[in-house]
């Protein structure tokens, strides 16, 4: 279904000669996603419920090429019916910020809905070749998104962006052929099926060539340091529903994959080179908050913290252990819409002043305050405020990794702990510096505040944070059930 | 029999008296040619062993004559121009030419028929190229084909002579059991493929290609990249794995290296190309080196992929050659720098090409996707991973020049576009089915099933 309404939203897009048709197009598609997600959290909810502890629900399983064992599978566990709802929502609300797009609107919403149908593709797939298809395709639409629409060194960071995550991709694509042709373990067919592949298990001497391999694969798209690279200036030139969608979403399915494929097909390798790439993320982590305070450019701010805090996704991962993982998968989720959030904020707040340097903005609290109320918002859960779905996340993440007692682990949670109080130095100097203080342009004091659709937006973005962070015991149980059945604790 | 029919469909060309109606005859009885190679056909060989036809051989005869018959629907309207309009049934009956020397370089089971098909199918092709001759480009391009080709052909020639020296018999089938590893018998395989990646022009063979694809028509250009390539790997196939089966580490080690630089030249020097024409060489280069690539792998798998690889390939490149042919034609411009602006005024011809270039990129949903990671999987199987690591990297390089290209088409703004303009619907036939082709070959997993089938290892 996630697939299908995507493609028939592309499909609907093609007879659109107004700008309003391709809007409502676009809404009542993305209402009917988002509709679809939640229908399907509650019907996962009730199976699990009712006793079924089959690791993953609502299998679809279709034998596509038979010559090499490729399905076309599909099926949800609590963590992607978790990605899911994130997708659904960035997506509804993505829709609404691009209500004035100019030009193409018909043609920017195409390839929008495009990079849509590859997220919520992967998110299901279990199969690794359809997996890395809907990934391909969710990569490929971000070249024109933001070489059209984009602003800055559109070209430039397009282009990079698009090599970089490209790069991964191939490094992603030797992982994969390296994990299917060990995956006849208990003899047989070879598999492309995680399931199967997890079952079987591969040889401990192909997982120590091909974990590296496939967790640098999906870490790019992590932007985990050194090939962070990309996220700062792909973030900064694209328009604004693609950043939200791109942090919000498209980063989170590099954690995704390390953590479902990588991790949970390759256990054992990844017990003996995770402090490796623990040292890497653990790097990523302080390095983005140091970066976000050297900038000046509210996108560049905001894309380095996004490089901090994937960081940390990527960190709780290799942690393997159970409160670790719950508190990145639901980093993932509140990072996604806090940093969704800043992106829609910020793109709004440039849409009228037409500048993101903070030097130049002032005061803007008494000119727009719904903005700014939702600036603070942001920020504040950025920041890991209690009451907001980041600390809940960062708390479980610190207490996961705390419990190995060795120098080392202690030594990276406290590096990685420092992260917050550099983050709290940059958000709150942002938020005094634009928000408060004298207005440093007179011309500003003629802006007008929000419009409806786009106090839509925050306003749904901002219930769902204090949702999961009011009340994180659903989501954080929907999300265990999961993980003790991969990783088998 | 094959031959046959095609003996009767050139037969009717030559005596065609209707001027007028060239083209949609021409098309027509090759439409009604190629689906009577879809129907079952006769196996077995004939001329005691000397001409073979199975089913793996039909199959590629027909994908070369899917490709055929997109040439021709793309060269109405540049044979339609006058320094071309009356020799246009000699354009027909040398591209039929050289398509029957294929036929027999496929199906030859004996290397005097072999050389005799490479032959026809070469000479025919360099006055393809020279059509245009009172362009100076068209006649050196022609100029430049011959020699090489001859050239070619002589080393190739050599090689063979070698192998019959040894042997006394030119038959592949009493050869296979008798070959093995003497320095004598490598040096002759060595100087019978070096004649072949003449034709599939793989690096270091490959210093014609780019001249040539520039200087010769734009139509004949897309035949020599599709169908005389796909028609001289699957020949270099079939003998590597029937006959050199026995010398199977030497020539794969010869075919690494091989792989290697061609992927990796092909891809450094389409980067810099500003003329599209040119650029497409390139990369038809680098697209050579990953068909061979799926050759390396010496499986029935290998073979599957490969044929997929030449079928895919088919309809990506002629996509993009039938979009420079329609633009070339209309306005006389091949450059790049032309292209900017490309879609706001010609959106359709801009996403087809688009299309085309994601194609041989590798990028899903279009077809190329699947067709790359066959071969990467073939390749694979037999545990080249360092192989295909580097043709990995190199699909992100080839990756790069192919956005560029996408880049000028839709974000480059320029002063003067390509105005807008309605293409015959001879070349819009093809250029539709190129693009359904795209999209929907991946998904239809019957086509790769079935070459599976038909497929034999070494």
């Amino acid at each position: 279904m996630f697939v299908i309404v995507p493609v028939l939203m592309l499909i609907g897009f093609i007879p659109c000669k107004k700008i309003s048709h391709v809007r409502t197009v676009a809404v009542v598609g993305s209402s009917i996603l988002l509709i679809l997600a939640g229908v399907l959290l509650y019907m996962f909810l009730a199976e699990r419920n009712a006793g079924n502890t089959a690791q993953m629900l609502f299998i679809k399983d279709i034998l596509w090429y038979p010559a090499l064992n490729i399905h076309y599978a599909v099926g949800v566990d609590g963590i992607s019916v978790a990605m899911l709802m994130l997708s659904s929502i960035i997506v509804f609300t993505g829709s609404f910020v691009s209500w004035n797009m100019d030009p193409l609107p018909k043609e920017f919403f195409m390839w929008l809905i495009l990079l849509a149908t590859g997220v919520f593709g992967f998110f299901i797939s279990i199969d690794l070749f359809t997996m890395v298809l809907f990934y391909e395709v969710a990569l490929i639409p971000m070249y024109l998104l933001i070489g059209v629409w984009g602003t800055g060194k559109k070209e430039y960071a397009a282009m990079k962006l698009t090599l970089m995550l490209m790069g991964g991709s191939a490094f992603l694509m030797l992982g994969i052929f390296g994990i299917y042709f060990h995956s006849n373990a208990g003899g047989g067919p070879f598999t492309f099926n995680i399931l199967e592949i997890a079952k079987n298990g591969i040889p401990l001497t192909a997982q120590r060539i091909f974990f590296p391999i496939t967790f640098v694969g999906f870490g790019v798209l992590g932007a985990m340091f050194p090939f962070h690279t990309w996220s700062p200036d792909g973030h900064a030139s694209a328009p604004t529903a693609v950043s939200m969608l791109h942090a919000g979403v498209l980063m989170k399915l590099g954690g995704y994959g390390c953590f479902r494929i990588a991790i949970s097909l390759m256990p054992q390798a990844a017990h003996e080179m995770a402090w490796f790439f623990m040292i890497l993320t653990g790097i990523s982590v302080v390095y983005g908050a140091f970066g976000a305070i050297a900038q000046k450019d509210l996108k560049y701010i905001n894309a380095y913290s996004s490089v901090s805090h994937c960081g940390l996704v990527l960190f709780a991962i290799l942690m393997l252990n159970e409160a670790a993982m719950t508190g990145a998968v639901m980093q993932m989720l509140s990072h996604g819409l806090t940093t969704a959030l800043f992106f829609a904020l910020i793109g709004m707040i440039y849409g009228r002043t037409h500048t993101r340097d903070i030097r130049e903005m002032g005061g803007l609290m008494r000119i727009m305050p719904f903005l700014s109320v939702g600036y603070v918002i942001a920020g504040l859960a950025s920041l890991g405020l209690p009451g907001f779905s980041g600390f809940v996340s960062e708390m479980m993440i610190f207490v996961g990794s705390f419990q190995y007692t060795d120098t080392f682990h202690r030594v990276l949670t406290i590096l990685a702990c420092s992260s917050i109080v550099i983050t709290s130095v940059y958000i709150l100097r942002m938020i005094g510096k634009i928000l408060y203080g004298p207005v440093q342009n007179e011309k500003h004091k003629l802006l007008t505040d929000a419009v409806w659709y786009e106090r839509l937006a925050v306003v749904s973005l901002i219930v769902c944070m204090a949702g999961i962070g009011m009340f994180p015991g659903w989501i954080s149980d929907l999300i265990r059930s999961s993980l003790t059945a991969v990783a088998g604790w | 029999m094959v031959v046959f029919f095609i003996l009767i469909v050139y037969d009717l060309f030559a005596s065609e008296k209707f001027k007028k109606y060239y083209l949609p005859v021409a098309c027509l009885l090759f439409l009604a040619h190629t689906i009577y190679g879809f129907l079952p056909q006769a196996t077995g060989s004939s001329f005691s062993g000397m001409y073979v036809s199975g089913t793996a051989q039909n199959m590629i005869k027909n994908i070369l004559n899917i490709g055929v018959l997109l040439v021709f629907l793309q060269s109405n309207s540049w044979l339609a121009k006058p320094d071309a309009i009356f020799k246009r049934g000699e354009f027909f009956m040398l591209t039929l030419l050289t398509l029957f020397g294929m036929y027999i370089m496929i199906s030859s089971g004996n290397f005097i028929l072999f050389y005799i098909g490479l032959e026809t199918a070469s000479l025919p092709m360099a006055s393809l190229v020279a059509f245009n001759k009172y362009e100076n480009n068209s006649a050196e391009a022609g100029a430049k084909y011959i020699f090489n080709a001859v050239f070619s052909s002589a080393i190739l020639l050599f090689g063979i002579s070698l192998i019959y020296g040894a042997f006394g018999t030119l038959y592949f089938n009493d050869l296979a059991v008798n070959l093995h590893p003497t320095p004598l018998l490598i040096m002759a395989m060595v100087f019978f493929l070096v004649g072949l990646f003449f034709k599939i022009s793989l690096v270091p063979f490959h210093f014609w290609t780019a001249d040539v694809y520039q200087g010769a028509p734009t139509s004949v250009t897309a035949y020599l990249s599709t169908v005389s390539k796909g028609a001289a790997v699957f020949a270099m196939m079939t003998i590597l794995y029937k006959m050199f089966a026995n010398l199977a580490f030497e020539w794969q080690g010869l075919l690494w290296w091989v792989v290697l630089i061609t992927i990796t030249i092909g891809n450094l020097f389409a980067m810099r190309q500003t003329n599209l024409k040119r650029f497409l060489a390139f990369s038809s280069i680098s697209q050579a080196g990953y068909i061979a690539l799926s050759v390396l792998a010496g499986s029935a798998q290998g073979m599957a992929s490969t044929i997929y690889y030449i079928f895919v390939y088919v309809f990506s490149n002629m996509a993009a050659f039938g979009v420079i042919n329609a633009i070339e034609t209309k306005t006389g411009k091949v450059d790049m720098r032309d292209y900017d602006g490309l879609y706001s005024t010609n959106p359709k011809l801009a996403l087809i090409m688009m299309i085309a270039f994601f194609s041989l990129g590798g990028i899903p949903p279009t077809a190329g996707f699947f067709s790359k990671f066959f071969v990467f999987t073939a390749a694979a199987n037999q545990g080249q991973y360092l192989l295909v690591f580097f043709a990995l990297i190199n699909t992100i390089i080839s990756l790069y020049y192919y956005l560029l290209v996408v880049k000028a088409m839709f974000i480059n703004k320029s002063d003067s576009p390509v105005e807008y303009f309605r293409s015959d619907s001879y070349m819009k036939i093809s250029l539709v089915i190129c693009f359904v082709g795209l999209l929907t070959i991946g998904f239809a997993s019957g086509i790769y099933q079935y070459l599976t089938q038909i497929s034999f290892g070494m």
